[in-house]
């Protein structure tokens, strides 16, 4: 689904976001983020990451400035067609408690109207694409470990092979070592399908593992947007004090 | 003479004002869920009608029963039948319960569940069907059923204004000073409250998820 050109996937332009008369969660955000790239948002609580995350798939939008996805404005797209090649994943997973494992992750294909054998095959697919057995489909999201929940909400997310793929925090409420296996099978993941990835995170060791490129925000503005040699030899402040944090971080846990 | 010989000598009658009674009921609640539960969807998609909506129901619901039959007597077409003015008030009583667990049955769906809902992009029609009607059923069915208790208390009251139903024995009963009449028709109402509550409250839990 990758449309190889030198158009930016997503382009942020001038953008801005603020509360009805308060005060501006995101101030004039110039960002592009490119076909088939991991951007990792990085920052901490309240620096904007979700909100950026959010104008993209129109969960929230832009009090000023333009955002296009595709090269086109996003108040050209229909919201519901936009949302439908933007896989969505968040901390929380969001499965439908009342659903199967297997018509949660069909949900969006059996709207799209595919019959339902070929959703059946997709669902059994993408099970195994996230590293989870087949027979798990029948079960209720309460029935998982939080681990596995996570898997299939990703699975969700790609059940109509979307183009892009919106996570926030994914894996931030997983014990430490699911964790780190669920990073890795994200990368293997992604050399696959070479989505273009729209990742936030507070923690560095994730950004630098997962993204291609990361972005650091700070209360409601980009600092900069570096490759992962030049986050590391940069000299800014803000840069400098976050790679401190974890530093420290490391020492204390080694 | 007891309530027991008195009962079955007046078998038939009995019979009929049960279901009289229930026939109040029952078309009174329905009408109040056709029309209780779009509201309440209503009142969570469009936040400023919450208050009018809300409001007004509340306000009915302070209105003493015998002062709303007597407000709708004027009404045309309803207050030419009692049991249509009985009906009309009956289900005037019952929206509250009704709009309000349906607004928090749906408000008190999780946040996150619906925000990956509508992330996938599901439209706010499928939204409704697929996940937050579902998912706030129970809470709903609860709504059912105090107002369907509510409407089976209320219902006795009816027959002041000649509407019929088990209020009949209690009024008569009342007239005559005559304990074993009264419970004629106090009895088969309670028996009938406690049945549509242990019933709905069966439906309540059987159709909660998880």
């Amino acid at each position: 689904m990758v449309t190889p050109n030198s158009r930016a996937a997503v382009e942020f332009r001038n953008v801005s976001y603020g509360l009805n008369g308060g005060s501006e969660v995101l101030r004039d955000l110039n960002l592009e983020i490119r076909h088939g790239e991991t951007l990792v948002l990085l920052g901490r609580s309240g620096s904007g990451k979700t909100t950026t995350l959010k104008l993209i798939n129109r969960l929230l939008t832009a009090t000023e400035g333009e955002i296009r996805v595709d090269g086109r404005p996003l108040r050209d797209w229909d919201v519901i067609r936009l949302r439908r090649m933007i896989g969505y994943v968040i901390q929380e997973v969001g499965l439908f408690p009342h659903y199967t494992v297997e018509r949660n992750i069909g949900l969006v294909p059996k709207i799209e109207g595919w019959p339902r054998d070929r959703i059946r095959q997709r669902v059994k697919e993408l099970l195994i694409l996230v590293g989870l057995e087949a027979q798990i489909a029948s079960r209720y999201p309460r029935e998982l470990s939080g681990g596995q929940r996570q898997r299939v909400g990703v699975a969700r997310a790609l059940a109509v092979d979307p183009p892009f793929l919106l996570m926030d925090e994914p894996f931030g409420a997983l014990d430490p070592l699911t964790r780190v296996e669920l990073q890795r099978e994200f990368l293997a993941l992604q050399k696959r399908l070479q989505k273009t990835v729209v990742f936030v995170t507070h923690d560095l060791r994730e950004a630098l593992l997962l993204g291609s490129r990361i972005a650091l925000l700070e209360a409601g503005r980009l600092v900069a947007v570096h490759t992962k040699q030049e986050f590391m030899a940069s000299k800014d402040p803000l840069v400098v004090a976050y790679k401190q944090a974890f530093d420290t971080g490391l020492g204390e846990h080694s | 003479m007891n309530l027991l010989q008195f009962m079955l000598q007046n078998h038939v009658e009995v019979f009929e004002l049960t279901l009289e009674h229930l026939w109040l009921v029952a078309i009174s609640t329905g009408l109040a869920v056709l029309l209780g539960i779009p509201l309440g969807i209503l009142i969570t998609r469009r936040p400023w009608l919450y208050k009018p909506i809300l409001g007004s129901a509340n306000i009915i619901q302070t209105i003493p029963s015998l002062a709303l039959f007597g407000f709708l007597l004027p009404a045309p077409w309803i207050g030419a039948r009692a049991d249509r003015l009985a009906i009309l008030a009956l289900m005037l009583y019952a929206l509250l319960p009704l709009i309000r667990n349906t607004y928090a049955g749906i408000k008190g769906v999780d946040p996150a569940v619906v925000e990956a809902g509508r992330g996938m992009g599901l439209t706010d029609w499928q939204l409704l069907f697929q996940v937050e009607l579902p998912l706030a059923l129970g809470v709903i069915i609860a709504g059912v059923r105090v107002a369907t208790v509510i409407s089976v208390g209320l219902a006795t009251i009816a027959a002041a204004i000649g509407a019929g139903g088990l209020g009949e024995y209690i009024f008569r009963g009342l007239a005559m000073v005559n304990n074993s009449v009264i419970l004629a028709g106090a009895i088969p109402a309670a028996l009938m409250a406690l049945t549509a509550d242990v019933g709905l409250g069966w439906l309540e839990r059987k159709l909660s998820p998880h």
